[in-house]
């Protein structure tokens, strides 16, 4: 049916046109209105999944996947230059509650599929070629610092670490040494060229609430992908649990 | 005409009611979300005036739900520009962009006498087509905005992978900036929005509802 665009009828007979007119419109309308309503309702209310709809979820993690078959090594971060470092706070201090176990502390990397875990020490990350990067850390709350960080590559460090001939997994799982704090990672993100394991802020060394003695800068995520005070290290093939994505927010949380 | 008879005439197509009519609840909840997300950090002000007063948060209730908001925008943010493809697409391939956008310079000064009318400083309006050129105008410019509020939200999202796009509008903190100011752009054309509607009175709303309007004796 299509609509005339004009229509001329005796003056009783248009008020009645009208009137049907009204009314199937308001309906058509209300109908709508109500069927939006309902759909609003039902996107936020169903079964939770880690503190959000799993229909949420769902379109959370595929904006993940979409993010993640788009994102590139050839694209990186852009890097600023020593004047415009600003001052970056410390935000949050989840995993770093006990300063004792800087005296003891080791990192213990698994590389998963039955290979046994090593145990290594500051000075075998640092053994590595160092990289120093001034680059703009944004926080998942909507501000950002330009920072300089020195650290080696994530990529450098599974070329030394992961035994020869394993192929890489899907993701990577880290978390601080009581496992209080604790981020997932796409294996793509992790082994970005400008993903690196620091040991220094602004040419300093990482001060307790800042991650030390080594932590993850990572700027194609937000700040807190970046942990601090690195315990254990895990490859794995399942999607590992992420501290703030059981608390609401995306997993993915790419930039 | 006869006065025994009465015209209706269609004025808005069916499509340009549902694009007009889907976009309205979208808009709200991506400026909803949006203001939950500002919330975790809002640095704006105009001198002493801070967006947003805390007389304004607290009546909303919109502390701490970050989270939610992100959500929120990034499901609906789908819905919203897939609706805004189809209206611009729709307008374009069936003609009405025509009546829609100011099509000559002569248009901004049309606009300024329907200004002057609806003030009440000018006694006569400018001819027009379907919409005056004031509307032409805000109908035009809104558009120009959503494109400006997808790509300053392109530019937050991602602004490593779309670096080049966040270097456009001054890097992250200034797609950021351009985001809200846009935003209230649509807040301020909604308050006028309605301020006309009310005016233009019962025959005008109605035909954005059922497309027809009862057409005046003096037209």
């Amino acid at each position: 049916m299509t609509n005339p665009r004009t229509i001329t009828l005796p003056e009783q007979e248009a008020r009645q046109k009208l009137k049907r007119l009204t009314r199937r419109g308001f309906l058509a309308g209300g109908i709508a209105a109500a069927a939006g309503i309902g759909g609003y309702k039902w996107l936020t209310s169903g079964g939770e999944i880690g503190g959000r709809t799993w229909q949420e979820r769902a379109v959370l993690n595929a904006n993940g996947h979409i993010s993640e078959a788009y994102l590139s090594d050839s694209r990186l971060a852009r890097t600023y230059q020593p004047g415009q470092i600003g001052f970056l706070k410390a935000n949050g201090g989840y995993g770093l509650d006990d300063d004792d176990e800087l005296k003891t502390w080791k990192l213990t990397f698994d590389p998963g599929a039955g290979v046994s875990p090593l145990t290594l020490q500051i000075g075998d990350v640092q053994s590595l070629p160092t990289h120093k990067m001034i680059t703009n850390f944004c926080c998942i709350e909507g501000w950002n610092v330009i920072t300089q960080w020195t650290g080696v590559r994530f990529a450098d460090f599974l070329g030394k670490y992961l035994p020869s001939g394993h192929a890489l997994p899907g993701y990577v799982y880290m978390a601080t040494p009581d496992e209080e704090y604790y981020v997932g990672l796409d294996m793509k993100s992790a082994i970005h060229p400008q993903t690196l394991l620091a040991w220094e802020i602004n040419n300093q060394p990482l001060t307790s609430e800042h991650g030390a003695p080594l932590r993850l800068v990572i700027p194609v995520k937000y700040g807190i992908k970046n942990i601090k005070r690195i315990g254990t290290i895990r490859l794995t093939d399942k999607r590992p649990a992420d501290y703030w994505a059981e608390n609401g927010y995306d997993w993915f949380s790419g930039l | 005409m006869d006065d025994s008879t009465q015209t209706l005439r269609l004025k808005h197509l069916l499509a340009i009611r549902w694009f007009h009519w889907v976009n309205f609840p979208l808009l709200s909840l991506m400026i909803w979300s949006g203001l939950l997300i500002y919330w975790a950090y809002s640095p704006y002000h105009i001198g002493s005036f801070h967006f947003f007063p805390d007389w304004f948060i607290n009546l909303l209730n919109i502390k701490f739900h970050l989270a939610e908001g992100m959500a929120l925008h990034f499901v609906f943010m789908w819905l919203f520009i897939t609706n805004g493809i189809l209206y611009v697409s729709y307008t374009l391939i069936s003609g009405e962009w025509r009546m829609l956008v100011p099509r000559s310079p002569k248009a901004f000064r049309d606009a300024c006498q329907v200004l002057l009318h609806d003030l009440h400083l000018r006694k006569d309006a400018p001819p027009q087509d379907k919409y005056n050129a004031a509307q032409q105008i805000a109908y035009t410019g809104i558009i120009l905005m959503g494109v400006g509020s997808f790509l300053t939200g392109l530019a937050i999202y991602k602004p490593v992978q779309m670096g080049w796009l966040a270097f456009l509008f001054g890097g992250y903190a200034g797609a950021r900036l351009v985001h809200f100011l846009l935003t209230l752009g649509y807040v301020g054309f909604f308050v006028i929005h309605i301020q006309q509607v009310v005016l233009a009175g019962w025959n005008n709303f109605r035909s954005m509802v059922i497309g027809y309007e009862v057409v005046t004796q003096h037209d």
